[in-house]
């Protein structure tokens, strides 16, 4: 028996196949969530089947803002729990879990592997991926382009915390010639800010993980390092977290 | 349901508007309570009133009008119903717990309000609830700045009294709401014309005690491994208590209980074996606010206790019935109704926090969720406390805000479900 996490958050669906001793993933595939997220998680099947495996042979276990839309599920967990899991999985068994999605922000406190605590943000997608998301496609850029520019720039003070306001401030920047750059990087500095504050309402454990889309983005990485005053790890399968918790949560 | 138009047209309600509650209401309770399995017989009362929230007590309420009797309404559980009962008024709670006047209050309040708040006064001014039209005098109290703000509001257009709830609890304060429920004692009397005697207000102290035993004895099911009865039942009940007829829901809680006796000799649980207890703490879930209930109970939890004004805060603690003079038992109302609810509306309030820890040992609750409605500025300041006291004590616990909208249905699903799975790794 093998396992299969299906990970469908609100941007991005995430899906892991574990070996049947769960230490390591066997394959990986990650897709826009889109418009239907029943659709999306019909694809992850076709793909989980395109391996060679028969449908028996698979546990799946489907997480995720979107763990509702997955009918062939064996079960269901919520996200915190998974990406808890995975988190301890890639980091340790003493982590303080910051996972940055698409429209929510969650802090999990890991303790010998086991959640312990955890705080999400409210109804609001100020410290999101969404906040930049929407800085991005204000300016004509994409999220890579986004946080390319980024990089080169100066850390300005966006004031809203509001993605709407900000929207709007970002607008008026432009308007008074600011540069893209400069924008970019005020855009990461305000999510991390926001996280941050997340992050110092609960009690930490261990060290720093960052999960979720932004895992491969050093300026936001470094810029959170910064603020936190301790340095922040993550991988590339970080992304995983949330499917890779969820086929090891699957029995 | 029989047809109440003719007496809401009497009483000067918006029916067409009013109408619209009237259809929403069945199909959200048939979701939130008929569905559920292996219900207690004794709840078939309890729907009934639910069925015919609008008819039935109303309907009682203009026989006693007729009748020359006065109704006083109420909204905070500091303020002693036994006073109004002893001067011959009937009493019933005003808190307005859906979603459905909130417009109705924001044509005049500040959005930032609570819920609570924005839809008392938007029942009133929108006309669209019987207990609204009904009283004879409107008891607001000045436990938030909220509601003393909004109380000036609603004097525009309700008959106003509003009684000044001390923010510390020092003996100069017990004094000072000693003094008030004698200025509450002079004001139901003067409403009703009746002379309230110590033989009235020791027989009000002596009904009141009884409501409050019974739902005593209907939350001690709730301590047992095998809990007879769901939390949202509970709560139904609890918030039933707050209008209907004292000694006739007595009658109907301690039937249902003895119901509860069998099913507890039997060990009959309503959960699913290994379901997770959860301790709710906060500010009030005023009916028809049954969203936490509902969630938590369909996500695998049950709720075996309430640490809110629609819960143990109302109904623990007993009024002493020892008072031979009228100023004596007013000094055993000050004492219960002061002494023994802890709102964050007290300054300092340790002894929620302690009651919060109490409960949860006696109770066996696996995690506290602490629940604040949107913009209770107390309320959500205090919950710094509770979460660092019960992380001190090594009991799990979620903070949620919300409001009576349900937009935030599915975040809630998460939270909710995230900690219940906590609970059980």
């Amino acid at each position: 028996m093998l396992f299969a996490g299906i990970d469908i958050g609100s941007t991005a669906a995430k899906a892991v196949l574990m070996s049947e001793d769960k230490r390591e993933i066997v394959a990986r595939n990650l897709m826009p969530s889109g418009w239907n997220s029943r659709e999306t998680a019909e694809r992850l099947l076709s793909w989980l089947m395109s391996l060679g495996y028969s449908r028996d042979d698979i546990r799946i276990i489907a997480t995720g803002y979107g763990r509702v839309s997955v009918p062939y599920a064996d079960s269901t967990l919520t996200e915190i729990t998974c990406h808890g899991k995975g988190a301890a999985f890639l980091g340790g068994d003493d982590l303080t879990v910051i996972d940055i999605g698409g429209q929510d922000t969650k802090v999990i406190i890991i303790k010998n592997s086991r959640v312990i605590d955890f705080v999400m943000n409210d109804k609001c997608s100020a410290g999101t991926g969404k906040f930049l998301e929407v800085m991005a496609n204000r300016m004509g850029l994409t999220l890579p382009e986004f946080f390319a520019l980024a990089e080169h720039g100066k850390d300005i003070k966006i004031s809203s915390m509001c993605t709407v306001f900000a929207e709007s401030e970002i607008v008026s920047l432009m308007g008074l010639g600011t540069p893209r750059e400069d924008i970019a990087c005020g855009a990461v500095g305000s999510v991390v800010s926001k996280v941050a504050t997340l992050v110092s309402k609960k009690a930490s454990s261990g060290k720093y993980y960052l999960t979720g889309g932004f895992c491969e983005s050093p300026l936001l990485i470094r810029k959170l390092s910064e603020t936190l005053g301790s340095e922040v790890f993550t991988t590339p399968d970080a992304r995983f977290a949330g499917a890779i918790g969820a086929a090891l949560l699957g029995k | 349901m029989a047809d109440y138009h003719a007496m809401w047209e009497s009483l000067g309600m918006d029916v067409k508007t009013h109408d619209l509650l009237c259809e929403a209401l069945p199909g959200a309770f048939g979701d939130v309570y008929l569905s559920q399995e292996n219900r207690p017989e004794g709840m078939d009362y309890f729907n009934m009133v639910v069925a015919e929230i609008h008819g039935i007590r109303p309907a009682e309420l203009v026989e006693h009008k007729k009748n020359g009797g006065k109704v006083v309404g109420t909204f905070c559980i500091h303020v002693p119903d036994e006073i109004p009962i002893a001067a011959g008024a009937i009493a019933t709670g005003l808190c307005s717990g859906s979603q459905f006047w909130v417009p109705g209050g924001e044509k005049k309040l500040p959005a930032a309000t609570c819920p609570l708040i924005k839809a008392s006064l938007g029942a009133r001014f929108d006309r669209t609830c019987p207990f609204f039209r009904l009283a004879d005098l409107f008891v607001g109290e000045t436990t938030c700045d909220g509601k003393k703000k909004a109380w000036e509001i609603l004097a525009e257009d309700a008959p106003m009294y509003i009684m000044d709830i001390p923010q510390m609890k020092r003996p100069k304060d017990y004094e000072h709401w000693e003094d008030e429920i004698h200025g509450y004692l002079k004001r139901c009397e003067e409403l009703t014309g009746n002379k309230v005697t110590p033989a009235n207000l020791r027989a009000a102290i002596k009904l009141l005690n009884n409501k409050r035993k019974a739902l005593q004895r209907l939350a001690e099911f709730r301590k047992l491994d095998n809990i007879p009865i769901s939390g949202k039942d509970v709560l139904l009940i609890t918030q039933i208590a707050f209008y209907d007829d004292p000694a006739r829901i007595t009658a109907q809680i301690n039937k249902l209980c003895d119901e509860l006796d069998e099913r507890a000799k039997n060990n009959v649980s309503v959960f699913k074996k290994g379901a997770k207890r959860i301790l709710l703490t906060g500010t009030p879930l005023s009916i028809p606010n049954w969203k936490l209930h509902h969630l938590i109970e369909t996500l695998g939890g049950a709720v075996v206790c309430e640490e809110m004004c629609t819960g143990i805060r109302y109904y623990e603690k007993c009024v002493d019935e020892s008072g031979s003079t009228i100023d004596e038992m007013i000094k055993h109302l000050t004492e219960r109704y002061m002494g023994a609810i802890h709102c964050a509306c007290f300054t300092p309030n340790f002894e929620r926090i302690d009651d919060i820890k109490r409960l949860a040992k006696e109770y066996k609750a696996d995690g506290v969720i602490d629940v604040n409605l949107k913009f209770c500025n107390i309320y959500d300041t205090e919950g710094y406390f509770v979460e660092r006291e019960l992380n001190n004590a090594g009991i799990p616990v979620l903070g949620i805000e919300t409001d009576y909208t349900d937009q935030d249905a599915e975040q809630l699903k998460t939270r909710i479900g995230a900690f219940i799975e906590m609970l059980g790794n």
